[in-house]
């Protein structure tokens, strides 16, 4: 009989009842019902189920729930809020920049692959902000597309870079100003 | 164990099902909620009969809304392509209202109209006029009121943002005005729809032909969107389907050979559902339905049929084939015997899948006198009557409802998730969300058939193509779905209708203009090999394949360059359009084809050639240059930018179809370098992303799409029209590097290290 495991999702605690070798996906998106993580291939191939673990991309439908226990688990969902956290910004935008490069580039097609797309180009970003495009396509080299939008989304996350960098030049220069 | 919580704005399913409203439930409250009490809301309303709605009635096309909004109601379906939006900007047009006041709902029997299946990237080609004209007249009727409530002829009204404004009488009086919602709001129309209302000239159009951006792109990139995969059913189960992995000849039947039931029972709630050959498993939780049908104990009784994927060609070479001449104009062979040149090959192409990224899946409600279906068919009325078959139900008691996917790129699995779907909810007494899982799509699809082309063709010493012969070997696609063959024993059938299944005379030589032609299509039996459907360009790649190779052939023996070449022989001002673009945007200077290969040093690892080509698919004109690198000691080759070029008359949404290049210049580089469906004596071992591998991020070229826009000439597809012709480029690119024809693709490091040797 499946215990309550309690999981930190976008900032939340809920509790779900589920057996512990559960993979993460199946209770995002069925108990927590979640849209952003979704199934493409439930072996860890393709990046459609990508979710951020203490911020790192990381696939869901292979992770056991029981593992992430007390981690805190970022959807595409909670990206505004987690970039936010991270940047010190008093308030989450609408989107992650990251996101509202996607829609400045129309850069999907299908866009089911972008659940995966956004989430790596999130962490890459937090980690490398300035990415170079060589750069760009080795971190996402293991997120599939079958649309072709693989050009587009290298130049959306450019703009990302540049906006986050922008911004973030904007916010020192804010807050030398207050 | 708890059961999964139902959200609470479900309502009880059986009365949904009575009011025709709804039902469908998407994770997303605030989208939902949208959709409910907007466009969707307009839909529900609509509902509660079975369709298709007349479509000789404007009420079928369009509503009003009193907020001066209008629903657009579209027979196509939106795949990613942005047809969703495009329609649109055609009824905006016409309606003059702007973008933000019109949009459009879900297809679904019961309310949209039917204008056959989203097929041959016809949605603006064969789907816009019917939208234009039914806009076109509403706009009059809706001018007609105006005209009797501001007592000012027809004449003297305007229209700007669906606000009818009659002009002033004289300098000083007021200008009068009346609103479309205003005048018929939340109404019908109650109009026949005749089709006679004078459409708006090309030249004052002002959002067709422009780019406004995609509807779907904000909620696809926030997670508001609701994918077919995220939508559920109250009190539903979840389904799994068996079957053996990998699929094996057609025809050939896959039996049950022993189930132990009990071997799933310590998973809770989760039991074997099962009819004939068909088996599946449901529970309660999702999970404990994946690993049931992971762990259920079955064997099977395969056949071992199949001729493999290595020995497929030669088996489909000496099959008693049907044929039939495709084209035929003067005489071939007489212009073969007086030829200053010739040249000919054998040309292989593989069986290749569509792999969505997200497997298809269904959502089933089948009680004993009705079912609502809820799937990613690209044609919900002929889903609704396949369903009626596999059900035992009147087609008129059957519901489709379209839910958007991942992108399908043709038939793929759609149609037999909504049949399993549909059987496991009628045999378990409930609604079953079934997914499959990815061997399951991966191994079951309906791929596009392998394809043998023996092409031949001469030219004059002036450069003049004088003959050309293409005959064309592949079998038919699948007319049976695999869960009614399981569940039903209906026997398999191949594919009756359709033209995209044979020799395409589009491709083979018709961009060229060519005194003798002779196409010979020779179908070869579709029972004992794979699965086969239409697969985005159908055959084009394949075709191209072979086809512009063989022009490349010719130039190089002319020692002309291959786009002068093409140019001296081209067929008409519009191919030559789409020629001269590609070559401009490519930069391309002139040399014969492979004239680099003898000045290259022996020692050089890496060979760099280009490579230009011509193709289609029925429609619009298609054209590609392909830069690539071949690495002469691994065998890898890099296709380092792609340039494509299309006509496809008047461009609605120009951005989209840029868009579209972009897709299908990766997609061909992927499917000419890596993709392959392979399959041993009993069954296809392609069932992953490792054993079916796709183009990466690491070798994706750089693309640069052209879009030469016609506003003189109709719309036609847009979706795969230049797939052919950056099949050919890439094949043209690789003999301009290496001085070897590629016979057989995709182009993997084993077959190019092959080919480089044999020379």
């Amino acid at each position: 009989m499946a215990n309550e495991i309690k999981l930190r999702v976008n900032g939340r605690t809920h509790g779900v009842f589920a057996d512990p070798d559960t993979p993460l996906l199946y209770v995002l998106s069925s108990d927590l019902q979640l849209q952003g993580p979704r199934f493409g291939c439930g072996l860890s191939q393709c990046g459609s189920c990508s979710v951020l673990v203490n911020g790192a991309e990381t696939r869901s439908c292979v992770t056991p729930v029981a593992t992430v226990r007390g981690k805190s688990i970022t959807t595409l969902e909670g990206l505004p809020e987690w970039y936010a956290k991270q940047k010190k910004l008093a308030k989450a935008p609408a989107l992650h920049p990251v996101q509202q490069a996607m829609i400045d580039e129309q850069a999907l097609q299908c866009g089911y692959c972008f659940n995966g797309m956004i989430i790596q180009a999130a962490e890459l970003l937090s980690k490398t902000p300035q990415p170079t495009e060589a750069e760009i396509r080795t971190a996402m080299n293991g997120h599939l597309c079958r649309c072709g939008s693989y050009p587009r989304v290298i130049k959306a996350i450019q703009r990302a870079s540049k906006a986050i960098h922008g911004t973030s030049v904007a916010e020192v220069a804010g807050e030398v100003a207050r | 164990m708890k059961p999964p919580s139902i959200p609470h704005h479900l309502f009880d399913r059986r009365a949904f099902l009575k009011a025709g409203g709804a039902l469908i439930i998407g994770f997303s409250s605030a989208s939902f909620i949208g959709d409910a009490f907007s466009a969707q809301g307009v839909a529900a309303a609509r509902g509660s009969v079975a369709g298709p709605p007349d479509p000789k009635q404007i009420d079928t096309w369009l509503a009003i809304q009193s907020d001066n909004t209008a629903t657009v109601f579209i027979g196509y379906v939106e795949l990613g392509q942005g047809s969703s939006t495009s329609l649109l900007q055609v009824a905006a047009e016409e309606l003059d209202l702007d973008m933000k006041q019109v949009s459009t709902v879900r297809l679904d029997t019961n309310v949209t109209p039917n204008q056959g299946g989203t097929y041959s990237s016809s949605s603006i080609a064969r789907g816009s006029p019917a939208i234009r004209a039914a806009a076109a007249e509403a706009r009059h009727a809706l001018l007609q009121m105006a005209s009797q409530k501001l007592d000012t002829p027809i004449e003297k009204l305007t229209v700007s943002k669906g606000v009818v404004l009659a002009a002033a009488a004289n300098g000083s009086s007021p200008q009068r005005s009346v609103s479309y919602g205003e005048l018929i709001g939340d109404r019908r129309f109650n109009l026949a729809f005749t089709g006679t209302a004078p459409l708006k000239p090309v030249a004052d159009y002002k959002l067709v032909g422009a780019s406004p951006t995609r509807n779907d792109i904000p909620d696809k990139v926030s997670g508001k969107y609701v994918y077919l995969q995220h939508v559920r059913l109250p009190g539903m189960l979840h389904g799994r389907i068996v079957r053996p992995r990998g699929q094996g000849a057609y025809g050939a039947g896959a039996k049950v050979s022993t189930l132990d039931e009990a071997s799933i029972a310590h998973i809770p709630g989760a039991r074997v559902v099962r009819k004939g050959d068909f088996v599946g498993v449901v529970a309660d939780r999702e999970w404990d339905a994946v690993r049931a049908a992971q762990q259920l104990k079955i064997t099977w009784d395969v056949p071992a049929t199949l001729p493999g994927s290595d020995g497929v060609y030669d088996a489909m070479r000496a099959e008693k084939t049907t044929d039939h001449v495709v084209l035929q104009k003067g005489d071939v062979a007489s212009a073969f015997t007086q030829a200053a040149r010739v040249a000919s090959g054998k040309y292989h192409g593989p069986y290749q899948a569509h792999a969505p990224f997200g497997p298809n899946g269904a959502l089933a409600d089948v009680t004993p006198d009705s079912a609502l279906v809820i799937c990613s068919t690209q044609d919900v009325y002929a889903t609704r009557n396949t369903l009626a078959g596999v059900l035992g139900l009147p087609p008129a008691k059957v519901r489709v409802q379209y839910y958007e996917g991942s992108g399908t790129y043709g038939h793929s699995c759609y149609d037999d998730a909504a049949q399993a779907a549909a059987i496991l909810s009628q045999l378990a007494g409930k609604p079953v969300r079934l997914q499959f899982m990815r061997w399951d799509e991966h191994g079951w699809d309906l791929y596009g058939p392998a394809h043998v082309g023996e092409v031949r063709a001469a030219a004059d010493a002036n450069g003049k193509i004088t003959a050309y012969q293409y005959d064309g070997w592949q079998h038919n696609w699948s007319a049976v779905e695999t869960s009614a063959q399981l569940a039903l024993g209906t026997p398999a059938a191949p594919w009756r209708f359709g033209a995209a299944q044979d020799v395409n005379p589009n491709d083979c030589g018709g961009m060229y203009a060519i005194p003798n032609v002779r196409l010979i299509n020779h179908e070869v039996p579709a029972l004992g090999y794979l699965r086969g459907a239409w697969l985005r360009s159908p055959l084009d790649l394949s075709f191209s394949f072979a086809s512009e190779q063989t022009i490349d052939d010719l130039a190089r023996q002319l020692g002309i360059d291959a786009y002068e070449f093409r140019k001296r022989n081209i067929a008409s001002e519009r191919w030559m359009g789409v020629l001269d673009a590609v070559a401009k945007a490519a930069k391309w200077e002139p040399r014969p084809p492979a004239s680099k290969v003898s000045a290259s040093p022996a020692d050089a690892k890496i060979l760099s050639g280009r490579g230009i080509g011509l193709g289609t698919h029925l429609t619009s004109y298609g054209a590609a240059v392909a830069e690539i690198e071949v690495n002469k000691e691994t065998g890898q080759v890099i296709v380092k930018h792609m340039y494509g070029a299309i006509d496809a008359g008047l461009a609605v949404n120009p951005a989209f179809i840029e868009n579209q290049i972009s897709g299908q210049l990766v997609q061909t580089t992927s499917r000419m370098l890596h993709e392959e469906v392979t399959f041993n004596k009993t069954n296809v071992t392609s069932l992953d992303w490792n054993s079916y591998p796709i183009l990466r991020f690491e070798e994706c070229p750089e693309v640069t799409p052209v879009v030469v826009q016609r506003t003189d000439q109709k719309s036609t597809g847009a979706g795969e029209e230049v797939m052919a012709a950056a099949a050919g480029a890439i094949a043209n690119a690789f003999f301009d590097a290496t001085g070897v024809h590629m016979r057989e693709f995709p182009l993997t490091p084993k077959r190019v290290l092959a080919s480089l040797t044999r020379v």
